[in-house]
This record gives C-alpha cells, sequence and structure tokens, in this order.
C-alpha cells in the first residue's frame, strides 16, 4: 500500500496535467478496455445466453429454456461420468501434489553443496510442454515396453496396462501430473526461505525437536502459501484436457476417452460437444456449471481458510 | 525424476522397431541420429516448427508491448475509473477459459479466420493477459517517481516517459513477461487445435499430437516421436539455462503475489 501514499502526496503535482494526462492514459490502456469488451465481457454474455440455446454453428440459435441444464442435471450420464472422473483425479492429485512438493521444497532447502543441480533436475519436468509431456509418457507408460512397468517385468510380475485398464488410467495420469510439479516446489521453496531463522532459534531454545519445530514453525508460517497451491490446485486439475486427449486419442479424434472413457474429463467432454457434436449451446452450459462449481470451490476453501491459514500481517487481503 | 529424459533421448536415437527389444537397450547401437533430419523435411516438422515460430513471435510482440502500455497506464497514469478498470481485469483471470471459448470461437468463424494465424496471434495484441499486466504493474510500481518528475518539467509527454524511461528500466519484468509469452504459444495446444484445420497450418504441438495417435502415416513412428518431443523440449531448456534467475523470480513473483 506504499504505492498509493506515494501518488496521494503527488497529486498536486499532476492534476495540473490532468486532462491531458486522461487522455493518454485512456488511449495507453486501450488495448486492455477493448480486449475486455471484445474477448471476456461480449463472449461472457454471449456464452450465457447460448447456453439457453439449442445451437449447431450452421443454423441460428433456438432458444430452449432451461432445457440445456435439466438435460444435464437428469439424462446425461456421460455429464455425470466425466464429473466423477475430474473429482477421482482432482481427489487424488491435489493432496498428493500438494504433500510431494513440499516434502521436495523441504529436501532442496537443506544447505548441501551442489543443491542448485538437484533443484534443477526437478524443476525441468515441469518445462516440458504438455503436448511432448503426453507423448513422452504414452511411451513411458507402454505396458510392454515402456520405462515404468520394466523393473516389474525383469523381476518377473505381470506388468500393469496403465493406459488399457480403466481402473489405472486416472492414477497414471496422476503420475505423470507428480512429474511435473517443479513450479509449486519452487514457491514452496522460495516461502520456505522467507521464514524467518529466529523462529527456529527460539523454538530450539525453548527445547524443540525437528517434528515440532516443522508442526508449530514450518507450517503455520507456509500456511499462506499452501493455501494459495491448493486454489491453484483446484483451478488447474478441474481444467485438465491436453494431457488426457493427447494420451487417449486415437487418430481422428473420435472413439472413446481412455479405456471405457475412464479419461473423459470433464473439460474433454466439453470439448467434444462443442468441436466434434457441434453442440455449442449445450457446451456453453457445460462451461458454465464448471465456472460455478470452480467458484463454489473456492469461495468454499476461503470460507474455511481461518481455521488453518495465518497471516504474518493480520487479515487477509 | 532425471530418467525419462534419459529414455526420451535413448529412444529417439533407435532405429524402427529397436524401441521395442526387450531388454531395452539405453546406449542405442549405432545411434540413429537421421532421425532428427528425417522428422524435419522428411515429415513435415520443418514446416510446423516454422508455422509455431511465425505465431509465437506474432503473439509474442503484440503480448510484450500492449502490456507494457497498460500496465504502465494502470500503475502512473491518473484517468477516471482506472483502479475499477484494472480491477475487473485482474477479476477475469479467475474466469476458465471454457467460458469465453465457444463464443470467441463464433466470432472468429463470422470473420472467417478460422485455419489462420489470425485467431491465435490477433487476441494478445489486446493487453496480452491480466497476469502480465499485473506482473509489470507491479514492478512499474517500484521505479522511483523522481525520474519521471524531472522528464515532466523538461517537458516530456507520458509516451516519452514510457519508452525512455519506463521500458530501460524494466528489462528484468520485460525478460519474464517474454519468457512466459514464448512459452505459452509454443506449447499452446488447445488454441491450434480449434482454429487451425489443415495440415500445413499446423503448429509442433498439433503435429506431435497427430503423429502420437499414430495413424496419418500408417506405421509404428515411436523413436520419431521421442525426435519431434526432443526438438519441442530443447529450445525451452535452452531458454531455461541462459535466463534461469528471471525464470526463477517470475514463478515466484507470480506465485506468491499473484
Amino acid at each position: 500500500m506504499q504505492h498509493s501514499s506515494a501518488t496521494a502526496a503527488h497529486r498536486p503535482f499532476y492534476a495540473r496535467l490532468g486532462f491531458q494526462q486522461a487522455l493518454s492514459g485512456y488511449l495507453f490502456a486501450a488495448p486492455a478496455i477493448l480486449g475486455m469488451l471484445f474477448f471476456t465481457a461480449a463472449p461472457v454474455a454471449a456464452s450465457f445466453y447460448l447456453s439457453f440455446t439449442n445451437y449447431d454453428i450452421v443454423s441460428p440459435p433456438a432458444f430452449t429454456g432451461l432445457q440445456n441444464y435439466v438435460k444435464l442435471a437428469t439424462t446425461d450420464t456421460l455429464f455425470r461420468h466425466s464429473l466423477t472422473v475430474t473429482l477421482y483425479y482432482s481427489a487424488l492429485s491435489i493432496p498428493l501434489s500438494l504433500v510431494t512438493a513440499f516434502l521436495v521444497a523441504m529436501l532442496m532447502n537443506q544447505k548441501v553443496r551442489g543443491i542448485v543441480v538437484y533443484r534443477v533436475v526437478w524443476y525441468l519436468p515441469a518445462l516440458v510442454p504438455v503436448a511432448a509431456n503426453a507423448a513422452l509418457w504414452r511411451w513411458m507408460l507402454n505396458r510392454d515396453f515402456g520405462l515404468i512397468n520394466f523393473p516389474l517385468i525383469a523381476l518377473g510380475f505381470a506388468p500393469p496396462g496403465w493406459l488399457v485398464e480403466s481402473s489405472l488410467t486416472v492414477p497414471a495420469l496422476v503420475m505423470v501430473h507428480l512429474w511435473g510439479i517443479g513450479n509449486s516446489v519452487l514457491i514452496y521453496l522460495a516461502g520456505l526461505q522467507g521464514v524467518p531463522q529466529h523462529l527456529y532459534e527460539a523454538a530450539e531454545i525453548d527445547g524443540s525437536n525437528w517434528w515440532h519445530k516443522f508442526r508449530h514453525v514450518t507450517i503455520p508460517m507456509m500456511s499462506a502459501i499452501i493455501f494459495f497451491n491448493l486454489i491453484m490446485g483446484i483451478i488447474g486439475s478441474f481444467q485438465v484436457f491436453t494431457l488426457a486427449y493427447v494420451i487417449f486419442t486415437p487418430g481422428g479424434g473420435t472413439g472413446t476417452a481412455g479405456p471405457e472413457n475412464a479419461a473423459l474429463f470433464y473439460v474433454f467432454y466439453l470439448y467434444r460437444n462443442a468441436f466434434q457434436y457441434f453442440k455449442m449451446g449445450y457446451a456453453a452450459a457445460l462451461a458454465w456449471v464448471l465456472f460455478l462449481i470452480i467458484l463454489a470451490l473456492t469461495i468454499l476453501m476461503f470460507r474455511f481458510q481461518n481455521r488453518w491459514v495465518y497471516y504474518e500481517g493480520g487479515k487477509p487481503r | 525424476m532425471f530418467l525419462p529424459f534419459l529414455w526420451l533421448i535413448s529412444t529417439s536415437l533407435k532405429g524402427p522397431f529397436e524401441a521395442y527389444i526387450f531388454p531395452p537397450e539405453w546406449i542405442p547401437n549405432p545411434p540413429h541420429w537421421e532421425n532428427y533430419p528425417e522428422v524435419l523435411t522428411k515429415l513435415p516438422f520443418g514446416l510446423y516448427v516454422r508455422n509455431t515460430l511465425t505465431i509465437t513471435l506474432a503473439a509474442l510482440v503484440g503480448q510484450v508491448v500492449t502490456a507494457s502500455m497498460c500496465a504502465y497506464a494502470f500503475a502512473r497514469l491518473r484517468f477516471p475509473g482506472r483502479d475499477a478498470i484494472f480491477g475487473i481485469k485482474l477479476a477475469t483471470m479467475m474466469l476458465p477459459s471454457a467460458v469465453t471459448l465457444i463464443p470467441v470461437y463464433i466470432l472468429f468463424k463470422e470473420l472467417r479466420w478460422i485455419n489462420t494465424f489470425l485467431p491465435l496471434t490477433v487476441p494478445f495484441w489486446f493487453g496480452g493477459g491480466a497476469f502480465y499486466i499485473f506482473l509489470l504493474r507491479q514492478f512499474f510500481l517500484t521505479i522511483p517517481m523522481e525520474l519521471e518528475e524531472a522528464a515532466i518539467i523538461d517537458g516530456a509527454s507520458p509516451f516519452t516517459i514510457f519508452t525512455r524511461i519506463m521500458v530501460p528500466l524494466s528489462r528484468p519484468a520485460i525478460t519474464v513477461v517474454t519468457i512466459f509469452g514464448f512459452l505459452q504459444h509454443w506449447n499452446d495446444f488447445l488454441g491450434p487445435l480449434i482454429y487451425l484445420n489443415t495440415a500445413d497450418k499446423r503448429t509442433i504441438a498439433i503435429g506431435l499430437a497427430v503423429m502420437t495417435a499414430g495413424l496419418e502415416w500408417g506405421r509404428d513412428m515411436t523413436h520419431l516421436v521421442m525426435a519431434v518431443s526432443v526438438i519441442m523440449i530443447m529450445p525451452i531448456i535452452v531458454i531455461f539455462f541462459f535466463a534461469q534467475r528471471a525464470f526463477i523470480q517470475g514463478v515466484v513473483l507470480t506465485g506468491i503475489k499473484g
């Protein structure tokens, strides 16, 4: 908030240039303002309207009232299935990546020689483009020739068919996701390096062991960052698309999404409705439901954060 | 952590069907370096790389220029409604892209822009995304006022201040935006998937996905898929090593303060 007091102090100086400055202000901000109108405000309104219509692009949209939403809630089993797949994936991947990334960050925070090399190695997978990641893991997870199953085959076990058995599909994708959590690790690491050393020293004087220090200093001081990664995890995992699409789509882009549609994520289903079945109205309704789900979960998390998130400066922003 | 990379490179140097030898050879003998020229010349991946670079460059220039302009306006110029507009712009980051996807697609279809690079580049000339505006604005706010005041007294216009003071002093932040923007366009999948539909317009990401699905060229190409993946990953790793500090600052800055 340093900024607002600084500009307030300078207001008389700027006031002299009032009109001209306001004009150049609008000119400089014009791309953002126009962009919001063209690519956000108008599309949001249009998508809201379309969600109450039947629209196949060729003929004009026909208003059908709540029909799309009723279909979602009652007869569309694939909608329910895709939501279940997405929830299952989120329930596995969010807690696992929160914990794994945190533990890795703790390890990377050690003062050991050559730690920078380890940090880079842990970070690199996060840089791999999702299309390349999918191609790589489709091969890594190959039942008979993939690297993942290699030790099992060598020991004489029957190799699990990660990409051919419907029960293993989501766990396999969670594994791929965990390989690329470098960004969360980096954010945790920055947080860990910001925890004031004197808190640990004080705890040591009070005779705390490592567990007490971890439980009563590290975790509370890091809770705001854990919270941030949690919210990002929710937003990200509800929108998984490319990974599943590239791994499980045979040529041409039709057919089932993975064995027994086990990789039919929510956005995957939305994409199919919009760009393969050309049910634009229905897809718009799906998009709004997705938005409401993410919004509801985020609000819920913000509600409960007082119970466990600690902010150094008192109340959250 | 590193094994998948070695496995990737190892497979990319194998000959046809050598990928399916068990137990796998880590160091292919002899290494098939010709896989790389093959995907770039016999398969159209040279073209796909050019397409991707064209899109990336055209979008990135717009993104960096307009995001810094807008960030400057929101950080320094006073005009009615400034903070409200900035607030709404930030709030749009919360909106899942799926919500605007369909109307924006219809808009581009009406403009007859489908199967051109325009839908993948032109929108980035409109501020380049709230995230980048936010990042640059935060940086501009840390630049001391005194320089601008001196310039204003000398009669400098906002445009002069922007190009002569703000931009030169913000090189680290502009580097971060450039790197992130490059990654965003180089990696983009959904955009090209929706807007480009003929083979000659494909980007690497789409070409790779088509090749992974394995039907178009009618033979097993696991080793070539891996070669393309290496080609797609390489530039990013190189950029990372050259701009490591800017990169990490960017992730951390946007992570914690974003």
